[in-house]
């Protein structure tokens, strides 16, 4: 970061620079040096070092996505052949998937956040924590590393018995989910142990702040359902290295069969990724309302009642390939993820009613959310009913779906808790207009690009096509340019973020007004988190700060003052 | 709101703006279902909008002004929020397996067809053993097809149908349906299988009744009624050859069919070979068994699947592409 501005000679760890303000070293300026950081086993710095590779993925994963677009401008060759195309696909959600979506915000935010947000030091297992990182790294490595060998051609779901036939590789890029499967279950397995030893006195299961929650119910989904995908990958290595029949025909397996294992993962996975989006917007929508989370235990239970039917409905990927019993049954348990899903939006409607609302960058990203996220759940009730599924699978209209529920979902809560807990992490504040120009720029390029795909799969485009019918081709050309729409607002998204490193204000401990502990602590924290341990408090009880309105910063109420009084009376 | 509904979601013949023209006997109610939801959507949407608009709009922050909500949680209208939804989920859950349950039955007397698709063609045997690439089928006559794959997985696909079914090797599965409306539809495959995935397209031909079966007795005759070459060209079209080889010389996934008779050409294994008759019978046979160099070894066998004659005919066919 701003490391090469400082001195280049090693300062001892106890002399401070900014010994004159009194305030202790930060944790991102205590210990200096590239081995301070590589071997660091503080979770903010590892939160941050796996926010640099998520979002060096996320960059790679873009420019693929407007590759693919642009090579959509027209049926038949634009600027790239058919096998390219089908290799650019493929990596594209391979790594935004793997790469960037899954740890997005557990392994970067929830790794500085977590430890904070409930008073403690450390996660319970620092060395593991670093351990997931690493593994992050190799994995990403293998993953990437097929692009530079014969490249990947398979869809990222890796189906079978393409994938054990096709000449790409295969084996290299499996192994690096494999090995990212394990970074996930250490993260997760660290979380679990952190959330039920680690909490201080008084913070009870339902006194956990609700982002709290939805990385547990995430963690739990993470230990479980990964070592599934895990086999399943082993598998489909051994059928391709030692040709052991499991899921080719040919050989005496059972293709579909891959489709069961590979889902009972991924279905679950689409949960890992949608649930800490959750937690994040839950917060986002109490805090700039300025009023308490509306039924915060519906929401507590809602997220496990995710987490928990996630697993029960993988089947539904498979409705033109499994029986018509399996069918019905799958469809039947789909709907009912529905319920609580849609228990958040209402409770989150809810919040802003009588709020006092202000539209800050974090805030213009949780409403973004909250739209598109709602329209991405609906559009998904046209694939859970079997007989529009039928018309609709395999077709953009899938294509629209997801990325409206994991980009417009998980993209723009991840992006709007950067915003939010960014002044936290590096203690600068960024350009509010521009922070909320980028959010208007994303969200309009974001529809631009994928309402178009709805209209394409309605009338039978189907996915993953290099050459189309010309009669699709205006649908085409209109969601191509609504992704150069979306690139320029994700650009501007960084440029903010950049320039607030370099030029930005100094934030303040707490500069939204928000009652959970990681703003009781400095901006950015120093390296043991807390320098007084902090108090066990009411994480919504946002009344109890005012606006101190030189400093910038939120600061308790001072006793006495009650926030049960009337509005008139608080106004001096 | 029935005008609407027809511009959005009922147009027969031609489309609307959502789904293309229904022309089996399933689309119509497919189409019900999808109304269905897309209203019960569009209502939650503008409402979840609205509200928010509102409340943002009504309730901004305005100085010295604290929230004012006193409320913080309503176990009644928490259930609201779960049931209503709850019960209106069954609906479109019930809507949905209704139709779904119609369009897997299978029906006795209905006309069966074999599919198989590799990649990247279809192919679609008549009961007669008549082989051709594109779906032909008599109107208001229930079709049964019935397919499997000789590679990788692949989907038929016909939107003006609204169905879709994987084809799977090592298996059958079948599909079911009945043509409402004369004309040619698109089949398109679904399941991503690999370089020409997007090319495995084919017609589906729909006769008004009577003409099929006078159809299908020409088009069976083809062999004897043109000349060798005439049918090896009809052959390359419809078993799939043009997917892959090309007659005017252009580079595609297999060797160029274009001045091919005859030419001096090298194997994978470094030997140079002269492609006669006895080659391209083999290579038909045998695609693996001496592959050109350069060439990826992705050819299926037609084993089985050609008879004498027809190799014979697509044989004298490459021999007429000479310039």
């Amino acid at each position: 970061m701003s490391t090469t501005t400082e001195p280049k000679h090693r300062l001892p760890q106890f002399i401070s620079p900014r010994s004159t303000t009194e305030q202790p070293l930060s944790y991102l300026t205590a210990e200096r040096g590239i081995r301070s950081w590589l071997f660091t086993l503080d979770h903010k710095r590892i939160g941050v070092m796996y926010l640099i590779g998520i979002l060096t993925s996320f960059l790679m994963g873009g420019v693929m996505a407007l590759l693919v677009r642009t090579e959509l401008l027209t049926p038949g060759p634009t600027i790239m052949d058919a096998d390219t195309y089908n290799h650019m696909f493929t990596l594209h959600g391979a790594i935004m998937t793997f790469l960037f979506i899954i740890p997005s915000i557990p392994a970067a935010l929830g790794n500085f956040v977590l430890p904070l947000m409930i008073g403690a030091k450390d996660v319970a297992f620092p060395r593991m924590n670093l351990a997931s990182l690493y593994l992050w790294v190799f994995g990403a490595v293998f993953l990437v590393a097929a692009m530079g060998l014969n490249g990947l051609d398979t869809g990222w779901t890796f189906y079978t018995p393409y994938s054990t036939t096709t000449n790409s590789s295969v084996i290299s890029a499996t192994m690096g989910v494999f090995i990212l499967g394990f970074s996930s279950i250490f993260t997760g397995i660290n979380f679990i142990a952190t959330v039920h030893t680690m909490r201080p006195k008084g913070m009870t299961w339902f006194r956990m702040p609700l982002f709290l929650w939805s990385l547990y119910a995430t963690a739990i989904i993470q230990v479980l359902a990964t070592p599934v995908l895990g086999i399943t990958l082993m598998l489909l290595i051994a059928e391709r290295v030692a040709g052991i029949g499991i899921f080719d025909p040919a050989l005496g397996g059972d293709p579909v069969l891959y489709q069961h294992f590979f889902w009972f993962y991924s279905h679950p996975a689409v949960y890992i990724m949608i649930l800490p989006a959750m937690g994040i917007i839950s917060e986002l929508i109490s805090t700039f309302s300025r009023t308490r989370i509306f039924g915060y235990r519906f929401l507590c239970y809602s997220s496990v009642a995710i987490a928990l039917l996630g697993f029960l409905v993988w089947g539904h990927h498979m409705f033109t390939s499994e029986s018509a019993m399996a069918a019905v049954i799958f469809s039947a348990l789909t709907f009912s993820v529905s319920i609580p899903s849609g228990i958040k939006i209402f409770n989150w409607l809810a919040t802003l009613y009588k709020g006092s609302i202000s539209l800050t960058t974090p805030m213009c990203f949780a409403l973004s959310f909250i739209v598109l996220f709602a329209f991405g759940g609906l559009t998904g009730l046209f694939l859970g009913a079997l007989a529009t599924d039928v018309h609709l699978h395999d077709t953009y209209f899938v294509v629209a779906h997801f990325h409206y529920v994991m980009m417009g979902g998980t993209l723009m809560a991840f992006i709007g808790g950067l915003f939010y807990w960014w002044p936290k992490m590096f203690g600068k504040m960024y350009n509010e207009f521009w922070g909320r120009m980028s959010c208007l720029g994303i969200f309009v390029g974001f529809n631009w690009t994928f309402f178009p795909q709805f209209l394409l799969g309605t009338k039978g485009m189907a996915r993953r096509y290099y050459n189309y019918k010309p009669e699709f081709q205006g649908l085409h050309v209109v969601s191509t340019l609504g992704a150069f729409v979306l690139g320029v607002g994700l650009v501007i998204c960084a440029a903010v973020l950049v320039h607030s490193l370099f030029r930005g204000r100094k934030a303040p401990p707490n500069p939204w007004g928000v009652a959970t502990m990681e703003w009781e602590t400095t901006s950015p924290p120093p390296v043991h988190n807390f320098e007084d341990t902090p108090k066990v408090t009411d994480p919504y009880d946002l009344e109890g700060f005012v606006l101190n309105e030189t400093s910038g910063n939120y600061e308790r109420r001072p006793a006495g003052i009650t926030s049960s009084q009337k509005p008139s009376e608080v106004k001096a | 709101m029935n005008t609407l509904n027809q511009y959005l979601i009922f147009a027969e013949s031609t489309g609307s703006v959502w789904l293309p023209s229904q022309s089996s006997t399933v689309a119509g109610e497919v189409d019900g279902v999808f109304s269905l939801i897309l209203w019960i959507s569009m209502i939650f949407f503008i409402g979840i909008v609205g509200a928010l608009v509102w409340f943002v709009v009504r309730y901004r922050r305005q100085p010295g002004v604290p929230a004012q909500r006193e409320i913080h949680h309503s176990t009644v209208l928490e259930i609201a929020w779960s049931v209503i939804p709850f019960m209106l989920l069954i609906v479109i859950f019930v809507a949905g397996f209704g139709t779904f349950m119609g369009m897997a039955a299978e029906v006795d007397d209905a006309y069966e067809i074999h599919v198989v698709g590799k990649k990247w063609v279809w192919s679609f045997q008549y009961p007669n053993g008549y082989i051709d690439d594109a779906l032909h089928i008599p109107v208001d006559q229930p079709i049964k097809l019935t397919m499997s794959s000789d590679d990788v997985i692949h989907s038929v696909f016909i939107p003006a149908f609204r169905v879709k079914r994987d084809v799977i090797p090592g298996r059958y599965t079948t599909l079911a349906f009945e043509a409402t409306q004369t004309g040619t539809f698109d089949l398109f495959c679904a399941e991503y299988c690999g370089t020409k995935h997007s090319d495995m397209y084919s017609d589906v031909v729909v006769h008004p009744s009577g003409e099929f079966e006078a159809w299908l007795e020409k088009a069976s005759n083809f062999l004897e009624t043109m000349s060798p070459a005439d049918a090896g060209k009809a052959l390359y079209k419809r078993r799939g050859c043009a997917q892959c080889h090309s007659v005017d010389g252009s580079q595609m996934v297999g060797p160029s069919f274009y001045k091919l008779f005859g030419q001096q050409a090298v194997l994978d294994t470094g030997e140079a070979i002269s492609v006669d008759g006895n080659y391209i019978r083999e290579s038909i046979l045998e695609p693996q068994a001496k592959a050109r160099a350069g060439y990826r070894k992705v050819m299926p066998t037609y084993q089985g699947q050609l008879k004498d004659e027809e190799i014979a005919a697509i044989i004298e066919y490459i021999k007429t592409l000479k310039e």
